[in-house]
């Protein structure tokens, strides 16, 4: 891993206890995940116990031990989307990718997060893709909007040598609004 | 931006940006927030500044973007003043005309216009609308008139009026008796009294004390702290900056939730600017007064929402809550006599201490005083933030605000008051806002969700909803709640499957006696309010589950099967083309049908048939 950016977030709280969530937000932020490695490093410059950083770190639902997907495919669970069927939703998301809820396909490219509540809950049921929002999802359109994903990959993986770039959050646009 | 050193220099600060915006009369106002964002309303501001630009009128028209206007539904939406002129579900192909008929000559687009579900007649003005109409917006009508971002709109429209009263006539002492009097109750579900929790902080011993905000919104279905937090940052600042005047703070903490990123960037932008403009720091105003704000990201954790884990969250540990024999206004963050407000409760503080507590006690009822903000969602037609006075039935927000019912469903329920709260009846819809007429009846206000449910909805199946959100999020401390919760699961889980027998509701209302009784922190004291109000009030729908093997909403997998209706099928083959599991077959232009050997009842045919020829039973 690259420490670069670690040394960064940990310059200036230096025997800074206080300062655990707020270094683990910014390593996750940055990486994806909590490393290992990052969890060592942590413990010795605050001056936290590493089990306590690992306590920590596992506690609180924001943090991942095991880096994500390319695409994160967040079904939001909060009770609006829920009698809205957002259950519906995560089931198609689990039979179309294979995949259990903070799993990651072999491929690398997409895993599924089930979060208590996004907050926009008069669109709901809301599916998010790397943070961008698609309102009232139905199965049928999630399951176009990953296949989708996948085509585009595909194409991106055939376009490579052109120089094409696409970066994550570009298929805002392929959902289909309301 | 310079720093205001006096009173007199925020005064003349404030002169000039009104100045400043009278220069250009007209306005056109965005919503930026997070619903209308997700709609896409980004693509839309961006439209109209180009076409501000191209069609030369960026100079005599203001585009201000502001936080969420509460009609999410309806977004992306816009207002255009003079004229309070109402536009929904615009796009960025819209923008042209915007401008150049709108703006330019004041013509009304029709086609932009809202239609009232209820009558179909299109509503030309904001304050027409029947959802706005019949509210009380004392917080939510604050949104639109400032950039989230510039401080200088907030100051422009009165910012930091209330907090120099308070640095020019005001006691601490004062201070307290105005928010006490004011009948000013926790706005994060509690209802403990703001003022009695400052008095206690005030007086208790010590000279390093703090102040926290809970922007830890960690209720689903509920986002009216996202809200304010997100629209109008300054007044729960200012809030903030009272209520440590008051109690003798000089340091604050906004704790919010990370996965509310835009709230984050508000929060601590305006932070930033306050710091350079001299509101925080030392000696504000030229007054004695000193006060510092620091953004702490929460970590995703629901039992954070409790004053004493979020407390231990600040502190970097693990957020587990710790018994309050002495309150954390005596011994709270790092042992030091700590105040902990709700985002709405810090906005409603600027208010009081302008217009009296009077004026904010005239409106709602006896225990209850002043507006709530409630997340009114789920099966209705108008979804979004709505406010009311405390004392609003509930029938005129679900009906009158709401709209009514959805896809000519009848409506059955309110949840309200989050996984802490519990599902009333229709019947019980004549029952005020109010945080002790709930209480009594197996609900609560709490934080001010209201998710509306019809006959599509299965009351057993939100209740193992809540429970199943419970038991992720119980910290474990507490046996009783970290295994009570686990049983009650298991035996609805029984229930929704059809192994369900009628001893297991007597065992289930025993479990969630003891849950009650013994847990540690309200997480646990309140997680079987979902269960018990849905036997209360439901308890039919649990004896369909048990004796019939039946879910009359539809909802519980393996009680249900999906048919066609021969009836309603025209044979378009759009359902047998999405079924990926091959269980729809049948011959073009005649009716289909589906083997329920292979059908795995994932919705999918549901929500592709446009004949509402799928049936669930």
């Amino acid at each position: 891993m690259n420490l670069s950016k670690l040394e960064y977030i940990l310059k200036g709280r230096s025997s800074q206890p206080h300062q655990l969530i707020e270094v683990l937000q910014d390593v996750q932020e940055s990486y994806g995940y909590i490393p290992e490695q990052a969890m060592r490093e942590i413990s010795k410059t605050l001056g936290v116990p590493l089990i306590e950083v690992y306590r920590v770190a596992s506690f609180y639902k924001a943090f991942k031990l095991k880096p994500s997907g390319k695409y994160v495919i967040t079904i939001c669970n909060g009770t609006a989307c829920h009698v809205r069927g957002s259950q519906l939703l995560l089931d198609q998301a689990i039979s179309q990718l294979g995949i259990q809820p903070g799993e990651v396909t072999e491929d690398g490219l997409f895993s599924i997060e089930c979060v208590n509540c996004l907050g926009a809950c008069a669109l709901g049921p809301i599916a998010s893709e790397n943070g961008s929002y698609h309102h009232h999802m139905t199965p049928a359109k999630l399951r176009k909007y990953i296949e989708s994903i996948h085509r585009e990959e595909k194409e991106e993986v055939k376009h490579a040598q052109a120089g094409y770039e696409r970066r994550p959050g570009d298929y805002a646009a392929a959902a289909s609004p309301r | 931006m310079h720093k205001l050193a006096t009173r007199e220099d925020l005064e003349t600060t404030r002169q000039q940006h009104l100045l400043d915006r009278k220069k250009i009369n007209k306005t056109i106002i965005i919503c930026g927030g997070t619903g209308c964002t997700a709609s896409r309303s980004q693509d839309v501001i961006n439209a109209i500044n180009q076409e501000l630009l191209a069609q030369d009128m960026d100079s005599s028209v203001h585009l201000r973007v502001t936080g969420c206007h509460g009609f999410c539904e309806q977004g992306p939406i816009m207002v255009i003043e003079p004229g309070n002129i109402f536009y929904c579900h615009v796009t960025p192909d819209d923008a042209h005309d915007i401008v150049a008929l709108t703006l330019r000559d004041g013509e009304i687009i029709e086609r932009l216009l809202y239609t009232d579900p209820v009558s179909g007649i299109k509503i030309r003005t904001e304050s027409e609308i029947p959802f706005y109409r019949a509210q009380d917006r004392q917080l939510l009508s604050r949104n639109r008139e400032v950039n989230p971002c510039s401080i200088e709109d907030y100051i422009a429209v009165g910012g930091y009026t209330a907090l120099v009263k308070v640095l020019d006539s005001l006691s601490p002492e004062e201070i307290i008796h105005e928010i006490k009097v004011s009948g000013l109750r926790g706005r994060g579900g509690g209802g403990f009294p703001t003022g009695r929790k400052w008095a206690e902080c005030h007086e208790a011993p010590g000279d390093e004390k703090y102040v926290i905000c809970n922007a830890d919104e960690g209720d689903p279905g509920a986002y009216m702290d996202r809200c304010v937090l997100e629209g109008n940052p300054y007044l729960v600042l200012e809030g903030m900056m009272i209520g440590a005047y008051a109690v003798g703070a000089t340091k604050g903490y906004i704790y919010v939730r990370n996965e509310y990123p835009l709230a984050v960037k508000h929060a601590r932008l305006t932070v930033q600017q306050a710091r350079k403009y001299g509101l925080l720091g030392e000696d504000i105003l030229g007054s004695s007064f000193s006060f510092d704000v620091d953004v702490a990201r929460g970590g995703g954790a629901f039992v954070c929402g409790e004053s004493t884990a979020l407390m231990a969250s600040l502190e970097g540990k693990v957020g587990e809550p710790r018994p309050k024999d002495v309150h954390t206004v005596v011994d709270g963050l790092w042992h030091k006599p700590t105040t902990l407000n709700n985002v709405e409760t810090w906005a409603n503080v600027p208010s009081i201490i302008l217009n009296g507590a009077k004026w904010f006690a005239s409106k709602g009822t006896k225990g209850s005083k002043g507006t709530k903000i409630l997340a009114l969602t789920g099966r209705i037609k108008n979804t979004g933030l709505v406010e009311v006075a405390m004392g609003t039935p509930i029938r005129d927000v679900v009906f009158t605000i709401g709209g009514g019912a959805v896809d000519g469903k009848a409506i059955k329920a309110v949840q309200t008051g989050g996984p802490s709260g519990g599902c009333l009846p229709v019947d019980k819809f004549d029952l005020p806002v109010d945080f002790d007429v709930l209480y009594e009846a197996g609900s609560m206000v709490g934080s001010g969700g209201m998710v509306v449910m019809d006959e599509s909805s299965c009351m057993v199946d939100v209740a193992k909803y809540f429970l199943t959100f419970l038991q992720d999020e119980s910290c474990g401390m507490c046996v009783s709640c970290r295994l009570g919760i686990d049983r009650m699961l298991e035996i609805i889980t029984d229930i929704t499957e059809g192994r369900g027998t009628l001893e297991q509701l007597d065992l289930l209302e025993e479990l969630a006696d003891t849950v009650t009784q013994t847990s540690l922190c309200g997480l646990g004291k309140t997680a079987a309010n979902p269960v018990l109000s849905t036997l209360r009030y439901f308890r039919e729908e649990y004896e369909a589950h048990i004796n019939e093997k039946r879910c009359p909403a539809g909802v519980c997998k393996a009680l249900i099967e999906y048919s066609i209706d021969p009836e309603k099928c025209t044979g378009c083959g759009r359902c047998k083309q999405a079924c990926i599991h091959g269980a729809i077959s049948g011959e073009k232009k005649e009716p289909h049908v589906i083997d329920p050997e292979l059908c795995q009842k994932c919705g999918i045919c549901r929500s592709e048939c446009k004949h509402e020829a799928i049936q669930v039973k």
